[in-house]
């Protein structure tokens, strides 16, 4: 069993491969030089904490061992023979596999704008990319963030926390346009406001020129900040050109059934770079989350071994920003019909039902007890297919427990 | 320092419902006190072993508590970690009722 991407999906899927009883090798390949580690923290606790962490790693090199995990580090697979079943490495190893799965995750997408050379600016993806703007973002320091998505929003809490002086650039009209309804975005874009985060909405980078060491970002507004680190959060690219290349069929990632099967049955995918068809949504989908990557790391082991079994997982997600917590779980749609439960302090929740009545979708923010809990109730009743009374689901008085059975 | 146990009340009986868990702070120190599915009460550290995030705010299955930001669960009644990506044990502490009050040994 070989595992190609050594991110949370890779990692999750060779210790379940051994968890299920596999006896044979089990081979993890990862391009960085270090062990596999947790991403959520690289735009939360790494820049905000007092003293400079390592990386969270998501096993130990003793546990490695005690699972006769054979760990490649600091490789790149650049090739896959389909055939022969070998993959080819970068150094020009040549490995052979009789199941492979492709966690090759995603990549930051660049800007395209004309960037000056000497200009500081830079994307999160990795533990060096979050050392390199950690060290950046000191009590003074003037950030400019490129994008008002999770992680350009993530990265100027932590940024205004640790006294920088922070101004976020939104292309679009508001904040969090792609995953989150309007009345939470603006929760959050109020939180970002007292906080002391600038926001200019509606304008984008024109081009990057260095100064002096600085970076002038001149905007399409007409504006230009002057900035001693832009930070780009754009969103991701899966990473599928290892698939396409080996004639794997592609489809927004690479696609997948659902059993999370490519279209060689010998190899499967899990995580970032894969689209997936949903039972529960009647579409292919495409997840860029730290839970669903585990979760389909250990459906993608499982399948790999024979189990047959669909992947049905509901999608959840999670973003922190300040000392409250963002969580969604499940897909809505336009026409879907939104339910407003109103925590007061504690938050704000807003519930999506389809024309049948079958809740599909939640989203809060808020303290973490008090979303997490009634998200996690409303993942339940969603995974069962259920259709809650309106009534009781917009009055906080109702324990949401109740609405289960 | 010194070992000295002591039984402190936590909470009345009925602050928690069964499958429902309550957070108790005593000192510096934070707990999540469980009333199980067949009402018996049991008391563990508060903080999930993973991160610290507070068990309290999880929601409590059978005889399992769930962490609410990263999903490790915990069995309440030993403390035992049950599914990553928990997978340090916490301390569990005796607990009684008496006077209709929940008392947990510290």
């Amino acid at each position: 069993m070989m595992i190609v991407g050594a991110g949370i999906a890779g990692s999750v899927a060779a210790e379940s491969l051994r968890a299920e009883g596999w006896r044979g090798r089990i081979v993890l390949i990862g391009r960085e030089t270090r062990l596999p580690y947790e991403r959520p923290p690289l735009s939360k606790a790494h820049l905000t904490e007092e003293v400079e962490p390592g990386p969270k790693t998501l096993v130990t090199s003793e546990r490695l061992e005690e699972l006769d995990i054979e760990y490649l580090q600091g490789r790149e697979v650049v090739a896959i023979d389909r055939a022969a079943h070998t993959v080819k490495l970068a150094d020009g190893a040549r490995l052979a596999y009789e199941r492979l799965l492709l966690t090759t995750g995603a990549r930051a997408r660049p800007v395209s704008n004309l960037i000056g050379q000497g200009a500081r600016i830079r994307t999160l993806r990795t533990y060096d990319d979050a050392l390199f703007i950690r060290r950046a973002i000191n009590p003074g320091a003037e950030v400019v963030v490129v994008g008002g998505g999770f992680i350009g929003l993530e990265v100027a809490a932590s940024a205004v926390s640790r006294g920088a002086s922070v101004t976020v650039i939104e292309a679009g009209p508001r904040l969090l346009a792609r995953a989150v309804p309007a009345p939470l975005a603006e929760l959050i874009k109020a939180k970002h406001e007292r906080s002391g985060v600038r926001l200019e909405l509606g304008t984008t980078i024109e081009r990057v020129d260095a100064i002096e060491g600085r970076s002038k970002v001149i905007l399409t507004s007409g504006r230009a900040h002057l900035a001693d680190l832009v930070i780009v959060g754009i969103g991701a690219v899966p990473n599928v050109e290892l698939a396409r290349l080996a004639g794997l069929a592609i489809d927004n990632g690479i696609a997948l059934d659902e059993l999370l099967a490519t279209s060689d049955p010998d190899i499967f995918g899990a995580g970032d770079c894969c689209s997936f068809p949903h039972r529960l949504y009647n579409e292919r989908i495409r997840l860029e989350a730290w839970r669903s990557a585990q979760q389909q790391g250990a459906a993608a082991a499982s399948n790999m071994l024979g189990a047959h079994s669909p992947y049905e997982k509901i999608p959840w997600f999670w973003s922190d920003q300040y000392d409250q917590t963002l969580q969604v779980v499940g897909l809505h749609r336009e026409q879907d019909d939104p339910v407003i439960r109103d925590l007061g302090p504690n938050g704000l929740l807003i519930f999506y039902l389809a024309k049948d009545g079958r809740i599909v979708a939640a989203c809060g923010f808020g303290s973490l007890p008090a979303i997490a809990r009634e998200i996690r109730f409303a993942e339940m009743m969603i995974g069962r297919g259920l259709s809650p009374n309106v009534e009781a689901l917009s009055n906080p008085a109702v324990n949401i427990k109740s609405l289960l059975s | 320092m010194t070992i000295t146990e002591e039984w402190v009340a936590a909470c009345p009986v009925d602050a928690i419902e069964r499958e429902e868990a309550l957070r108790f702070d005593y000192g510096a120190r934070t707990f999540v006190i469980v009333r199980s599915p067949e009402g018996t009460f049991h008391a563990m550290d508060g903080n999930c072993s993973h991160e610290k995030v507070h068990l309290a705010g999880g929601i409590v299955d059978g005889h399992i508590i769930e962490c609410p930001k990263h999903f490790g669960t915990f069995d309440y009644r030993t403390g035992e970690a049950c599914a990553l990506p928990v997978c340090i044990d916490l301390r569990s502490y005796d607990v009684k009722v008496e006077n209709n009050l929940v008392f947990i040994k510290l």
